[in-house]
């Protein structure tokens, strides 16, 4: 399955920061991968795609439709524009078992086809064993299989997703990110990803796009920046001096 | 000896001084809370008790009470629940003014809350011409005794369910919207179930607060027997009269009293 490219040209506000971003993200392609230091607005510019930040200009284009576009006054909903939100902690809903997680995002089918579609999605994810435990016993890496699943279950046509792997423990964290990988090679949807660890990105394998004081600084491939950084903060992330960061 | 600091000798008391003291002072306030309670007890026996609550003013405050709580709990809920909502997500001067302007009938004298209802809605208050005109007279009826409630008991679950709405975590909130839940769907299926013991302890507490409100009723809405006389003003009535009545009716809220709290501490402790 593929969909269409998903293409973001927005300036907005953080605070008292002034947000530009630039990025086209492809289904079928490598994710593009944000980083930069804190505060940098690598969440922020997440959530002006998700729609939760409104951008003060630009455009905001998923395949032929347009979710946001500040000359047309075009601004689909966040409920509307079907892109999948996996926050850095995963915000699994505490109150609903794994299953109901996961069928959250089923709304308007019956029940029995709710939980056939929910328990199909934890089941590509390897999880469906899952289905019934209690989202407070779930392991790291558990829980972030379930939140991918529960984002993937309606069919987002765009996935989105902070810090995947920085609130598991290092020894899970490579295992992990392997799956991601490979997982997210399967999906064919546009799929930006916001990291600070460089083995992510040398991992995900796509355009590496730097993001300093809210706005885009650099962009290209890991080796592209590392031969080429245009700041500080890239030189140090993609390996200009020193080893590479080993800490998967 | 050597010219260290002097140790307390073998059975010394000084030891002993500081929990002493401490223990003292506690128990001293604990007996005079206590006392008071006890007294309600022991002062009587369940023939006068009962005798107390054949009294006739008891049937029709016990009904007004009922009424007039319930009514002003389901206006505190429902003005009070999305009020909450948004002073637990709205930044900004003017919402921490909102939030600092419902906390003030907790600590306003309730004579002071009279004066300010009927200065409001009295006939020759602020509204009093446009309620006039609409041919409603507010003060000296039920009404005006819900008014009273939910004014000085509003606060107790406003407050509650702010402080259970800050808590929860924004990315739930917006996870859910991009798995294609409207604001409505949010609210009613992640942010409610998630804060519903809070909502019910602040709800609780805040009908104890209108069930028990003497001062601003007494002054903005009177003492009529049967129309405006709540539990507590049937109290101060039969005070005058007949002691066993007044100790009836007090032992009645004080059970009610006391059945609350313990629900909402075994609520809040699961």
């Amino acid at each position: 399955m593929t969909t269409g490219a998903l293409v973001v040209e927005l300036t907005g506000q953080i605070g008292t920061l002034p947000l530009a971003l630039a990025l086209k993200a492809r289904g079928g392609a490598a994710p593009v991968v944000i980083v930069g230091p804190n505060g940098s607005g690598k969440t922020s510019a997440l959530m002006s795609i998700v729609g939760a930040l409104k951008p003060r200009t630009g455009r905001i284009a998923l395949g032929d439709e347009t979710l946001f576009d500040a000359d047309r006054a075009v601004d689909v909903p966040v409920e509307a524009r079907r892109i999948g939100f996996l926050p850095q902690r995963f915000a699994l809903f505490p109150h609903l078992d794994v299953l109901g997680n996961v069928a959250f995002g089923l709304g308007a089918a019956p029940r029995g086809e709710r939980e056939q579609r929910a328990r199909a999605a934890l089941r590509e994810l390897g999880v469906e064993a899952l289905a019934g435990r209690r989202i407070e016993g779930l392991s790291g890496g558990e829980a972030q299989r379930v939140a991918l699943a529960r984002a993937l279950a309606p069919g987002p046509r765009a996935l989105l997703l902070d810090e995947p792997l920085a609130s598991l423990d290092v020894a899970v964290r490579r295992d992990v990110r392997d799956f991601l990988v490979a997982h997210l090679r399967t999906l064919g949807i546009p799929t930006v990803i916001v990291t600070h660890d460089r083995a992510d990105a040398e991992a995900f394998g796509g355009d590496v796009l730097v993001m300093e004081q809210g706005r885009v600084v650099q962009q290209g491939s890991l080796a592209a920046l590392a031969a080429e950084p245009a700041t500080p903060f890239t030189r140090q992330f993609a390996g200009g001096d020193g080893p590479p960061r080993t800490d998967g | 000896m050597t010219p260290s600091a002097p140790r307390p000798r073998a059975g010394s008391l000084a030891p002993l001084l500081w929990p002493a003291a401490v223990g003292l002072l506690a128990a001293a306030l604990l007996l005079l809370i206590a006392l008071p309670l006890v007294a309600l007890f022991l002062t009587t026996s369940p023939r006068a008790l009962l005798q107390g609550l054949g009294d006739p003013m008891v049937g029709p405050a016990i009904r007004l009470s009922l009424v007039t709580t319930t009514a002003s709990l389901a206006l505190v809920v429902l003005t009070g629940t999305p009020l909450a909502w948004l002073l637990a997500r709205r930044r900004g001067r003017a919402w921490r003014f909102a939030e600092t302007l419902v906390q003030l009938p907790v600590v306003l004298p309730p004579a002071v809350a009279g004066v300010a209802l009927l200065l409001a809605f009295g006939r020759r208050g602020l509204l009093g011409p446009l309620l006039a005109g609409a041919g409603v007279g507010v003060p000296f009826t039920r009404a005006a005794v819900v008014l009273a409630q939910t004014f000085v008991a509003a606060p107790f679950y406003v407050q509650a369910a702010v402080s259970m709405f800050k808590r929860l975590d924004p990315d739930m909130l917006l996870v859910a919207r991009t798995l294609g839940a409207s604001r409505p769907r949010v609210f009613f299926r992640v942010v409610l179930p998630l804060s519903r013991g809070g909502l019910a302890g602040g709800a609780a507490m805040s009908w104890a607060r209108a069930l028990g409100e003497f001062g601003a009723t007494l002054m903005f809405a009177g003492n009529l027997s049967g129309r405006t006389q709540t539990l507590p003003l049937a109290i101060y009535t039969a005070l005058e009269s007949d002691v066993r009545t007044a100790q009836s009716l007090s032992l009645l809220l004080l059970a009610v009293a006391f059945a609350l709290l313990v629900t909402i501490h075994v609520g809040t402790r699961r």
